[in-house]
């Protein structure tokens, strides 16, 4: 009766939420709490039925997801320049992961710095949305300039590896994450004003569809999984952990395609190849770096999961990918490559 | 007031950098003593050193927290020593005690009755960044004072990168914390030196830490 009543006028809140970020994407943020219901049930249903069962990193890794999911449902619904900021916050993370990581010279202290501060820059071209500097600025200008700044310290011993691991290291975390900012902030051509903005539904596709992709692989590799895709990089995937997320992610954007993003069906199944495909190299490349600094984790800021480049691996390679299809898919109104100062 | 001042400064300032700006990573965090008396031993890199190792320990322990350092070098101007005696809290030690009768290790010992959880760096002083000094014997005194007192050795990555002796720009780098066991008094000055530099490689060897030249 009190549910009923809920569903007939729903809180303020609810109703504003709605009106922001539109029916669909409310509804995926309520399927994604209900999945998390749902496996938490699942592993405390399992360890009541298998006593001796060990489970503690699946729980571990399922309370993760409740922050993670809770962060980023906050992140989503507060406000455009709260969501911006979370995922400039998500590149400051994963980039220091990436600087502690890997071998470091005293030398380039100073550049290191240039590097940081190019995320709030890169994110402010975001924030005005000024597409045409969004998407040179990091590939063209800092690395033009880190180098310049390496120059100017004057040390040559180790000159290329530093100027190659630093722009490499800025490329995935600050300019390919990023991406998954600008998709936000894209407001369609074709839309009458006062639609509600898109945006949120392309990050909400492409983020819940790019994590679920690796959940999805991680589960039928396990179940089915023989035949090793990539041994010498990663030896826990195979060619059914690889092919079983393909078609379920592939699936579950050809029935959430239509109605979160408005792509027709057929562009729905691309986009879930996208992703899908794109996810998995993603993550075997930072394997392949973690294999290379003889590392198991690239952090532990994640209980369960390790650091934050261990879960936004995928997202490196799927979010630019998907944002090209995306922009090339409708036409989008945004400042271009004239930029704000052009008359 | 001033311990308000000092908590003010530890939430908003301290607390901030160490763990969302440059980020902690603890391992053996329960081997830390949960009330004093104890002693924290740790290597030297930075100045950062003895906020991070404040950090280990909840807010409401501030009170009890007393890191050790030079009177020489913080007694420098009315300001810095302000600082280090009322907001760090610091025992300052006189390192040129030579001619003096009263033990330089007296304000230790009077920490310890006051059942503090004292901050130490036995290498005496931030020497080259990431790099593990000497440790001076003064540790041993205490611990031969106080054997029932519990010394415990922690091993501190990643400080000398953000910020090492004399640079003043704060880059970015995660810090690595590892905990160690108590320290036993067996009686012998030489031989409780040697389990300590023991402990010390052994916490370091637990890292695998990347070049930094």
């Amino acid at each position: 009766m009190m549910l009923g009543n809920w569903f007939e006028s729903p809180p303020e809140w609810l109703n504003l939420a709605i009106q922001r970020l539109g029916e669909p994407v409310v509804i995926t943020i309520a399927g994604i709490f209900g999945l998390l219901v749902v496996s938490t049930i699942l592993v405390k249903l399992l360890k009541m039925i298998k006593p001796g069962i060990n489970l503690d990193e699946v729980s571990q890794r399922i309370s993760s997801w409740w922050l993670m999911a809770g962060v980023f449902t906050f992140a989503m619904v507060v406000d455009r320049a709260v969501s911006i900021f979370f995922f400039a916050f998500i590149s400051f993370l994963a980039l220091k992961e990436f600087f502690s990581l890997i071998p470091t010279r005293r030398a380039d202290r100073r550049v290191l710095f240039w590097a940081y501060l190019s995320i709030p820059l890169q994110y402010y071209w975001v924030y005005i949305e000024w597409y045409g500097v969004f998407i040179i600025f990091i590939p063209v200008y800092m690395f033009l300039l880190l180098p310049t700044r390496m120059v100017m310290i004057g040390e040559t011993e180790g000159f290329h590896r530093s100027a190659g691991t630093i722009h490499w290291g800025m490329m995935l975390t600050i300019y390919c994450i990023s991406h998954t900012a600008f998709l936000l902030v894209l407001k369609r051509n074709d839309l009458e004003q006062g639609a509600t903005a898109p945006g949120a539904g392309y990050v909400l596709f492409l983020v819940v569809l790019t994590q679920l992709n690796d959940v999805c692989q991680f589960l039928w590799g396990k179940s089915l999984g023989k035949r090793k895709i990539i041994p010498k990089v990663s030896p826990g995937k195979t060619w059914a952990g690889f092919l079983g997320g393909v078609g379920s992610t592939t699936l579950l954007a050809w029935w959430a395609g239509p109605h979160l993003v408005g792509f027709s069906p057929n562009q729905s199944i691309v986009a879930g190849l996208i992703i899908s495909i794109a996810g998995f190299i993603g993550d075997v490349n930072i394997s392949a770096v973690k294999r290379d600094l003889d590392v198991k984790d690239s952090g532990s800021t994640i209980p369960g999961h390790g650091g934050i480049l261990d879960r936004i691996d995928s997202l490196t390679y799927t979010a630019p990918l998907f944002f090209h299809f995306v922009y090339d898919t409708f036409t989008f109104h945004t400042f271009g490559s004239a930029g704000p100062l052009a008359p | 007031m001033n311990h308000f001042l000092r908590m003010l400064f530890f939430a908003l300032i301290v607390r901030p950098i160490m763990l969302v700006i440059l980020g902690m990573n603890v391992r053996q965090r329960e081997k830390l003593p949960d009330s004093g008396p104890a002693i924290l031993v740790a290597n030297h890199n930075s100045h950062l050193d003895v906020l991070a190792l404040m950090c280990l320990f909840p807010l409401k322990r501030l009170r009890t927290l007393r890191p050790v350092a030079a009177q020489d070098y913080f007694f420098r101007n009315p300001f810095i020593k302000w600082f280090a005696l009322r907001i760090m809290g610091i025992l300052p030690l006189d390192r040129e005690v030579k001619k003096k009768r009263t033990s330089p290790l007296a304000g230790i010992y009077g920490a310890i009755e006051r059942n503090e959880i004292i901050i130490l760096f036995p290498e005496g002083s931030r020497g080259e960044p990431e790099e593990l000094g000497r440790f001076k014997t003064g540790i041993a005194h205490i611990a031969k004072k106080h054997p029932d007192v519990p010394i415990i050795p922690c091993f501190m990555h990643g400080l000398g990168k953000a910020l090492p002796k004399g640079e003043a720009l704060l880059v970015p780098f995660f810090l690595d914390v590892f905990v160690g066991d108590p320290l036993v008094w067996e009686g012998e000055k030489s031989k409780f030196m040697e389990s300590l530099s023991c402990q010390m490689t052994a916490l370091a060897a637990q890292g695998d830490f990347p070049p930094w030249e």
